[in-house]
């Protein structure tokens, strides 16, 4: 029977949404949420014996020490598999599940898996050794979800020899020595006869896919500059007046701050459905600037404040959408003399 | 989006508080806040020390404007230590 260990946020978990994004780690003893599902799934192979949980916020905000404490938990449960997630495509649990699954493979040696969204930044933890399925992007896709992280976590667990080829977990930069049918010289002049044939072919060295933006020249004297504020943290005027969806935002949106000096609480507010909004509600110059850039530029530390802020929702949207929207702005702040932009994130 | 307004020739200040994200993603000019709920305050400190913490955020946010960076770079605002949770 395989003892198998089960990570989860607190949302999954049924502990609560943003305002339980706190919680410091802690262990629940047999499956919960989505992990009720893992234990039907493994029908009589294992049984998930535990599940360790930890709250979004708290994770992300101090990801050493939550992992340390994950891994004091876990060590105690004697596990012979842990699976993390799925995270789909939230952004700080997938941060939470990769860097879980890497600690217990890396630091315990405990065959670990997390299952995610292609897009999730959390796949970073893949480069370092963890395990990553990919998966859909929202909890919709639960069903779909489960079988591959727990049929890739079993042949973690028996030992078989694994590629990411045949068992569909994202590369992990490991390089393995493997007997080939043909010499390489064989093989690299059939590579190039098929790419002059225009025939299919598949490199050997597959080519590293950084999207790295070379950085915009700075500005020479930001006191001769026109600034915008731009935000994805959902703050828009009190009533939403564009309907901003609080996740998978469609459309972005600006509006007029020309002579406010602050942004007052009840007349702004945020719309952002992937944290707890009650403190920036409470000041929402705390999601965006605007009082100190108004003094800002009344001291001449910059020449100009745009006439406009830019908002849209940054939880679950598309890293497609997200750049359509920034292009747009772009074009309209470009066209409007603006050299520089400050981005507020969530 | 800042990624983006970069590739389109506007120096971009990301102020965010997971910081390892944004370098993963590939942003050139980050400023590390406080929290995640709350990219330029900090509601722990009395209102006017949040305001000029605020101020010194947004003067690291400008120096980042003006600073020649060659691929994602972190601008601290504050010394290590200080503040933040």
């Amino acid at each position: 029977m395989l003892r198998v260990v089960h990570y989860v946020n607190q949302f999954f978990a049924g502990l609560g949404g943003e305002e339980k994004a706190d919680l410091k780690p802690e262990v629940r003893s047999g499956p919960v949420g989505p992990g009720r599902l893992l234990q039907s799934l493994l029908q009589g192979k294992g049984e998930v014996v535990a599940t360790l949980i930890c709250g979004d916020t708290y994770f992300a905000e101090q990801p050493e020490e939550a992992c340390r404490r994950l891994a004091d938990l876990l060590f105690t449960l004697k596990a012979d598999l842990m699976l993390a997630g799925p995270a789909f495509a939230s952004g700080r649990y997938g941060l939470a599940c990769g860097e879980v699954a890497r600690m217990a493979l890396n630091e315990l040696t405990i065959p670990a898996v997390a299952a995610m969204h292609h897009e999730n930044p959390g796949v970073q933890a893949a480069a370092a050794g963890a395990y990553i399925v990919p998966c859909g992007s929202s909890a919709a896709s639960m069903k779909e979800a489960l079988p591959p992280l727990l049929a890739l976590g079993i042949k973690l667990a028996s030992g078989s020899a694994l590629s990411p080829n045949v068992d569909g977990y994202l590369p992990r930069g490991i390089r393995k020595n493997v007997t080939a049918d043909l010499p390489a010289a064989v093989r690299a002049v059939n590579m190039v006869l098929a790419k002059i044939a225009g025939r299919p072919f598949t490199s050997e060295i597959p080519l590293p896919q950084f999207d790295r933006v070379t950085p915009a020249p700075p500005v020479p004297d930001i006191r001769q500059a026109t600034v915008a504020l731009v935000t994805e943290s959902g703050l828009v005027p009190a009533g939403n007046p564009d309907r901003i969806e609080s996740s998978r935002a469609s459309h972005f949106a600006r509006y007029s701050i020309g002579g406010l000096r602050g942004f007052a609480p009840g007349e702004f507010e945020s719309v952002h459905g992937g944290y707890s909004t009650d403190l920036a509600n409470a000041d929402p110059n705390r999601l965006v600037p605007l009082d100190v850039a108004r003094r800002l530029e009344e001291a001449g530390r910059i020449a100009r404040l745009y006439d406009y802020y830019f908002t849209t929702v940054g939880n679950g949207t598309s890293v497609q959408k997200a750049q359509a929207f920034a292009r747009e702005i772009a074009s309209e702040i470009r066209r409007s003399g603006v050299q520089a932009a400050i981005l507020t994130a969530t | 989006m800042a990624k983006e307004l970069e590739r389109e020739g506007i120096p971009t200040a990301l102020l965010c508080n997971i910081v390892p994200i944004a370098l993963a993603v590939g942003a050139n000019r980050v400023v590390p806040t406080r929290g995640i709920q709350y990219p330029t305050g900090d509601p722990s400190l009395p209102r006017e020390q949040e305001e000029a913490w605020r101020e010194r955020l947004l003067l690291t946010a400008l120096k980042a404007l003006e600073t020649e960076v060659s691929g994602p770079t972190v601008f601290p605002s504050e010394e290590r230590g200080e503040g933040g949770r």
